[in-house]
């Protein structure tokens, strides 16, 4: 064996090792995009069910007649809508009688907000300490005085402020918020930024995400801007966190900081525009959107005229085709095209359309021929490793410069394989979960394709039967290795496979598997009608609300039925329930909702 | 002579992993992806047999895209052809063990960049140093193959 076999043979080796460590990064590349896919459609198929809600309360305040026994259940529902005026709201949230204790290690702020109280804020944020509530309140009534001045559309120009900086979606993400403060410096005189949009829910720091940010506003009126998102929503946040973490923070007076923020969230500007040039809102537009109809509007009016054109401004994603479509996905707003983005761009003389609301793996992106920009600013949103976020700065010659991040310094130290690991790990949890709540469909589309009742189906059936059941457009053979992990023979035991889909086995079983896919709603309904903020309700306004809720969505459930099901979960046997505990039979663990555990949690900061 | 069935199914898998890609349901995926894509279904191409089938699927004046019209049928012969087959575990041992002169059990960090970065299709610093952090063993900053290998190796679709 001379040199040159040898080096022949290493050339070969070289080459083997090569071919098959690429093969292993494309394998683990497509798991990262499945991932990716499997959040996002568990995500939107959530919202559609919220919009449901929606039109299930909107259906009710349309249609209902205090003739009959729901009537109890409806008003006290319905209270949060009475029409009050203003000065009897600022009596209600009246802060002067709350004391702030000597304990309090927290910062104190006075009014009008001075710079060095702004700074102690972000500051005190940062080393995790709570705002007291007398701050709270005082700060969220400042805001509200000032933002019920502001137009619909705010306008701003760069000749005044030279570059201006565009976050989009935080979702209670602070560390995101403080790296974007630290890399590009905090807003001031010279330094004016926009922020697009779903400030709150999801992420753990909502609170104090919109603290900050209303200073801010306070403190430079003129140079910070923000824009209303879908998620500055009093409903919206019942389901996704927000209410739970105001409540879980401030325990004492928490309803109260939840009312006025309601109240706060209906007059947040729906749009900025810069230069008149670039229009800034967190959805996007419909073939209808119209600029000066909505500068005309009554923003915080529940129901304005215009309440279909600021749905879709808060909730419409683009799509490559031209046209504009109901946006069935999310339920609500639309699918809008670039013939679209066009007519809108020119109808109002506009050069590009800055959005926000969906996340984007790289924190932003183009479409529409570069006419629609998406920014997204929470990074790791899916997940730790999911995703980058994103800022843009824009000078007097509104090109966008963007810079990217990624809070939590240990993802860039974790492996491609790690970092896909962790998140896959949770979207494959989520998607198990999903379905066990259609286990009865799943297993009537299985025994469909068992005519011979042999308890085995081929893994080709498998997939096309989850798929018509599911109906999330996920790459099932794709993700099926991670699925299903004993088969013989490509054929697959359907019903031991069922079983052993990680959840409780519930006792009557098909209720409790309804209930299950139902419990965001059961959820978000408990908590309004549990407008006290008690965490209990009693069992008769459980039992109206079940049927209420059964009747909308078309579903049979008898009283016996619903009584059996109180019994086995054992209710309080003073005809109370606590919605924690009844929540907890389900045994979720979701992550979003789980307040951080506070060393001290002091009552000095209520 | 496969069945219908069989060719069906085919089509089906090869369609899920090009719809992974294809963000916007355009049936195209930008090129850069297709290779991501053919090794994802199971295939192990070198870097010249994944040019060479690029060329086939591209369009005449190349757009960056490749069309799911096109991919679709040269993929099914790919996979019905078992083309670019997997490499066998022993096979891939005995490689690294080829490398290994002095038969250590394992090579160097530097040995194997030198390697990498050098020899038959070379990687790019980022693709060895994203191999290097997976492989190495901390403690003692060598590359245990036989570990690798075993660690690496995913089952048969």
């Amino acid at each position: 064996m001379g040199c040159g076999a040898t080096k022949s043979n290493e050339l070969q080796a070289a080459l083997l090792i090569q071919r098959w460590y690429r093969q292993y990064v494309a394998r683990l590349e497509m798991r990262r995009r499945c991932t990716w896919h499997i959040f996002q459609s568990i995500e939107y198929a959530g919202e559609q069910d919220q919009i449901k809600l929606y039109n299930f309360f909107g259906y009710l305040m349309d249609h209902f007649t205090p003739a009959n026994s729901e009537r109890n259940l409806i008003s006290h529902i319905f209270r949060e809508n009475e029409i009050c005026r203003d000065i009897e709201w600022e009596r209600y949230f009246c802060y002067k009688n709350i004391e702030v204790p000597e304990l309090y290690s927290g910062p104190h702020l006075s009014f009008p907000l001075t710079v060095s109280n702004v700074a102690d804020l972000v500051e005190a944020f940062k080393n995790k300490q709570q705002l007291h509530t007398r701050y709270v309140l005082q700060l969220l009534l400042e805001s509200w005085k000032l933002l019920r001045m502001l137009p619909n559309i705010n306008q701003v120009s760069t000749c005044q402020t030279k570059e201006i900086t565009i976050c989009g979606d935080l979702h209670g993400h602070l560390e995101d918020l403080l790296l974007v403060f630290y890399k590009n410096g905090m807003p001031s005189v010279e330094k004016s930024y926009v922020f697009n949009g779903d400030f709150v829910d999801r992420g753990k720091d909502s609170i104090e995400i919109l603290l900050i940010l209303f200073a801010f506003m306070l403190l430079y009126p003129n140079n910070v801007h923000l824009n209303r998102g879908n998620h500055e929503d009093y409903i919206v946040n019942l389901r996704y966190g927000f209410t739970k973490e105001v409540l879980g923070k401030y325990r004492l007076h928490g309803k109260k900081i939840l009312k006025l923020l309601q109240k706060i969230f209906s007059w947040l500007p729906l749009a900025t525009v810069i230069d008149q040039k670039v229009l800034i809102l967190h959805g996007g537009i419909s073939d209808t959107t119209d600029l000066n109809i909505i500068a005309q509007a009554d923003r915080h009016k529940v129901k304005s005229t215009s309440f279909l054109l600021i749905v879709d401004m808060l909730w419409s994603d683009p799509m490559p085709q031209d046209g504009c479509i109901p946006n069935e996905v999310r339920g609500g707003g639309c699918y809008w095209g670039p013939d679209v983005t066009e007519k809108v761009l020119r109808r109002h003389n506009l050069q590009l359309l800055i959005r926000s609301h969906e996340c984007k793996q790289e924190g932003y992106e183009f479409c529409h021929n570069r006419k629609v920009l998406t920014i997204f600013s929470a990074s790791n949103y899916y997940e730790v490793g999911s995703n980058r976020g994103a800022y843009i700065r824009l000078g007097p010659d509104l090109v966008p410069h963007f810079i990217q991040y990624q809070a939590n310094r240990s993802t860039r130290e974790l492996t491609l394989r790690q970092s896909v690991g962790e998140t896959e790990r949770s979207a494959l949890r989520a998607l198990r979960e999903q379905l066990f709540a259609h286990k009865s469909d799943l297993l009537y589309a299985f025994q469909d394709y068992d005519t011979d009742n042999t308890g085995w189906i081929s893994l080709k059936h498998w997939a096309t039967a989850v798929e018509a059941v599911l109906r999330l457009g996920l790459p099932w053979r794709v993700l099926r290795s991670q699925l299903v992990t004993t088969t013989q023979d490509g054929m697959l035991d359907y019903q031991g496979w069922l079983r052993e889909l990680p959840i409780t086995e519930p006792k009557t079983e098909s209720l409790l598997e309804t209930m299950y896919k139902q419990r965001s709603n059961l959820e978000t309904i408990f908590r309004i009608i549990d407008s006290d903020h008690s965490g209990l309700i009693s069992f008769e306004e459980f039992r109206q609300t079940w049927k209420l809720l059964s009747s909308h969505l078309k579903m049979e459930i008898s009283d016996e039925a619903i009584l059996d099901m109180a019994v086995s979960i054992d209710f309080n046997k003073d005809g109370s329930i606590d919605i924690n505990e009844f929540m907890e039979a389900f045994r979720l663990v979701d992550r979003t909702m789980n307040l951080p555990s506070e060393p001290n949690h002091t009552k000095t900061d209520e | 002579m496969m069945s219908k069935a069989v060719i069906s199914e085919i089509h089906r898998r090869i369609a899920e992993a090009f719809n992974v890609f294809d963000n916007e349901s355009s049936k195209s995926v930008d090129v850069r992806e297709v290779g991501t894509i053919i090794r994802s279904l199971g295939c192990f191409p070198s870097e010249a047999e994944l040019h060479e089938m690029i060329a086939e699927v591209e369009e005449e004046e190349p757009t960056g895209y490749i069309r799911f019209e096109k991919f679709l049928p040269a993929m099914t012969k790919v996979l019905m052809e078992r083309k670019f087959r997997p490499i066998p575990k022993d096979v891939l041992i005995q490689a690294f063990e080829v490398l290994d002169q002095e038969k250590k059990g394992y090579l160097e960090a530097e040995e194997l960049k030198k390697y990498m970065t050098q020899e038959g299709e070379p990687f790019s610093q980022d693709e060895v140093e994203e191999m290097l952090s997976a492989a190495l063993d901390n403690k003692e900053n060598v590359i245990f193959y036989k570990d690798l290998v075993s660690k690496m190796t995913f089952e048969d679709l």
